[in-house]
């Protein structure tokens, strides 16, 4: 179906909602640099108008990628709980934005509506908010997981503790990690990305940190972020797995060029919860998206890269996962050109993810030749965390030494707990404040700290050193 | 999360010349120390100085007249290209330009087919070495890694077409110069995305039947190419080992891997 609008003197035509989406996104340079963007300031605006005008019900009855060629359109279509979307079901998409925004969506009947939403819908709203409209519809959805402790809960903020090493040595992961460790990170996770794909290597680096988790008693979960076959493959070698992640996209050819299909993923999801090791919840999995990446797999279907990333969320959400964030600033300047771009895109696909049920975080961060530094990730981290991201990803010094890239540091987590007052998950506060990171009145101790800390250090220091 | 005056933390910011033992074990930056929660002085002056450098490093343009006269004084021809992405800010923006020749130069690389720079025997083994993101790569480590190769191939008995020294140019640029001459095999050197920590890596691709359109899973890559990495010395000798597999399979990339696991099969 066609759309249109006359605007400024002129005609604008949009033929199908897909063109509508692309015109109506905020410029970035995939859009861009898939000749999809629009192609002025006023065929933008004229876009985001026809948009504001479409009934939430054309999403239901138009597909952007078609139903027979794509599982990802299939799985958004067969999955959805029609009644759910009941309360905004009449409404047009700018009708939706103002109920969103207005006292009249708090935070259950958000809950409630997730199930009935698609992607395509959420993104499109997301193309008429601007930054504060992200943030403050996003702070007031609150989506609890549990594993071995419980993440997403309001008021707090965690961090993902990414302990990498060039060579996936475990002498440098274990002093990457306890230097983590020291500055209160690692509540989400203790995640490392192996340099290799290797069963063995995935085997070693999860015992490494299921041993130091074990031996500090941390209430965390660990995930070596390998590829999801080669989880599968070390589960069934009996390696102590905590979290099974892989990298996802919007659509099933996207996801082919990622080596996986919905079917890969259900049965890693069950080798997961096979093993039973969560204590407090079975969220097992762990995803990671971002802009771009169907575009960079020329599988994209020639729809914006906003919108598929938001769809990419609809196949995290069918896995239960316990993360899930964006590597907003990962991919690279084709894709999201500068620090203005990478902030936007962050906001974007924390709502749509919160919006779609998921406990959204974020890797905010960066690469050389994208025109961004340390000041915009800052900026990102601060508006990120004002509307209720669930965790951050955290390195040494904002360095990570494997990937190539800067994220944020364990300072920076420290930093902003401090200017907005918001502690890590509940047990592993408990666990800080046990062996001496926290004191009683909420101050994150330095080094020297709890016992246990230290004496792990000192072993670590025992061993002869590599070099 | 309390900023009380009477809170009497000890200073952790490092004296000069302090390694912590952590830092025996990583080169990753932990132990920096803190005041506050935030960066001393010294660390974050040490970040934006690394940044800097890795800044410049994706924007500055390769020393290419002084490789190929170091290539000729070594024996090696090279002929100088353009990628179809017209400056760095077009290359940024547009992948795809730069892995296309510039139009005037792929017709010039075509001329070139079939000589080996010196009227020898028709050459099937070609190097392409690109700026891709780091000019310092470049110019740190090219040099010897060609020259290294060029002897390395004399070695193996494969003929070497004219080096291509690319501006502006992606891995896949290899698979243009490979359509241009008619390689049978390319190897592509190219400065990697710069690091904070290094931001003079040089990466090595190594593809057979280079033509436009090969997917990437059809290379095979040594990357980390830089002194303190995988120096120049033990890369050519890496590099040469990786070009008589694939010679000998006479196919690269997933398919090699595959093609040596039934060998050992």
């Amino acid at each position: 179906m066609a759309y249109s609008s006359a605007l400024g003197g002129t005609r604008w035509r949009f033929p199908h909602l897909r063109d509508v989406l692309a015109k109506a996104s905020p410029a970035r340079s995939g859009d861009e640099l898939a000749g999809l963007a629009a192609g002025s300031a006023l065929e933008r605006h004229a876009a985001q108008r026809v948009l504001a005008d479409i009934p939430l019900g054309d999403f239901l009855t138009t597909d952007l990628v078609p139903y027979e060629e794509d599982e990802v359109t299939r799985l958004i279509h067969d999955r959805r709980d029609a009644a759910a979307l009941a309360p905004v079901a009449s409404l047009t998409v700018g009708e939706f934005r103002d109920w969103l925004l207005s006292d009249a969506a708090g935070r259950d009947g958000l809950a409630a509506l997730a199930a009935g939403l698609t992607p395509e819908m959420v993104a499109g709203v997301s193309k008429i908010m601007r930054a504060q409209d992200l943030m403050a519809v996003a702070a007031k959805c609150e989506n609890p997981v549990a594993f071995r402790n419980s993440l997403g809960l309001a008021g707090r903020l965690s961090t993902r503790l990414q302990p990498n090493h060039p060579t996936d040595d475990s002498r440098g992961i274990a002093a990457s990690l306890l230097d983590g460790l020291l500055m209160g990170s690692g509540d989400a996770v203790l995640g490392v990305n192996p340099v290799t794909d290797s069963v063995e290597d995935y085997g070693r680096i999860v015992r490494l940190l299921d041993e130091l988790r074990v031996r500090l008693d941390i209430p965390t979960q660990t995930c070596c972020l390998g590829h999801v076959t080669t989880a599968i493959r070390a589960i069934e070698g009996g390696a102590p797995v905590d979290l099974v992640f892989q990298s996802i996209a919007g659509s099933e050819k996207a996801n082919r060029g990622f080596g996986v299909s919905l079917a890969v993923l259900r049965e890693a999801q069950e080798a997961a919860l096979s093993l039973k090791r969560g204590t407090v919840g079975d969220h097992a999995m762990y995803f990671e998206t971002g802009q771009g990446a169907a575009l960079s797999a020329d599988a994209h279907h020639g729809v914006d890269q906003q919108t598929m990333e938001t769809r990419a969320y609809a196949v995290a959400r069918a896995f239960r996962p316990l993360l899930v964030n964006t590597v907003v600033g990962f991919i690279g300047p084709e894709y999201l050109y500068d620090g203005k771009q990478i902030i936007r895109a962050g906001l974007e696909d924390h709502f749509c993810g919160k919006l779609l049920g998921l406990p959204m975080g974020c890797d905010v961060c960066y690469t050389n030749h994208a025109e961004a530094d340390q000041d915009d990730m800052d900026t990102l981290f601060a508006v990120l965390t004002l509307a209720g991201v669930t965790f951050v990803i955290t390195v040494p010094g904002s360095d990570d030494v494997m990937l190539n890239y800067q994220s944020l540091s364990h300072h920076d987590a420290l930093t902003v707990r401090r200017l907005t007052g918001r502690p890590p998950a509940p047990e592993f506060e408990d666990w800080a404040r046990r062996v001496g990171l926290l004191d009683d009145r909420n101050v994150w101790r330095p080094a020297p700290m709890g016992a246990p800390l230290l004496e792990a250090v000192r072993s670590l220091a025992a061993l002869e050193a590599p070099r | 999360m309390t900023g009380r005056d009477d809170d009497k933390t000890p200073s952790l910011v490092p004296a000069p010349g302090d390694i912590h033992p952590l830092r025996r074990f990583t080169d990753a930056r932990v132990a920096l120390g803190r005041t506050g929660t935030s960066l001393p002085t010294r660390a974050h002056l040490d970040f934006l100085y690394d940044h800097a450098r890795a800044r410049d490093a994706v924007w500055a343009t390769p020393d290419l007249e002084a490789l190929h006269r170091r290539l000729e004084s070594g024996g090696m021809p090279s002929v100088r290209l353009r990628s179809a992405a017209a400056d760095r800010a077009v290359y940024l923006r547009r992948p795809d330009l730069g892995r296309r020749l510039a139009d005037e130069d792929a017709a010039r690389l075509r001329a070139l087919a079939g000589t080996n720079g010196a009227g020898g025997e028709r050459p099937r083994v070609g190097i392409v070495v690109a700026d891709g993101l780091s000019a310092l790569a470049i110019d740190a480590n090219a040099a010897p890694v060609v020259i290294g190769l060029g002897q390395a191939l004399r070695d193996l008995r494969l003929e070497l077409a004219p080096v291509a020294l690319v501006e502006q140019g992606r891995v896949a640029v290899g698979d243009a110069v490979g359509e241009a001459l008619g390689l049978a095999l390319v190897i592509v050197l190219i400065g990697e995305r710069p690091g904070l920590s290094a931001a003079d890596s040089l990466g090595c691709y190594v593809t057979w039947a280079p033509r436009v359109g090969t997917p990437d899973s059809a290379r095979n890559c040594i990357s980390n190419i830089r002194l303190g990495g995988l120096a120049p010395e033990q890369a050519v000798a890496r590099i040469a080992d990786l070009v008589r597999s694939v010679w000998r399979a006479r196919v690269s990339g997933v398919a090699l891997t595959a093609a040596i696991g039934r060998r050992l099969a």
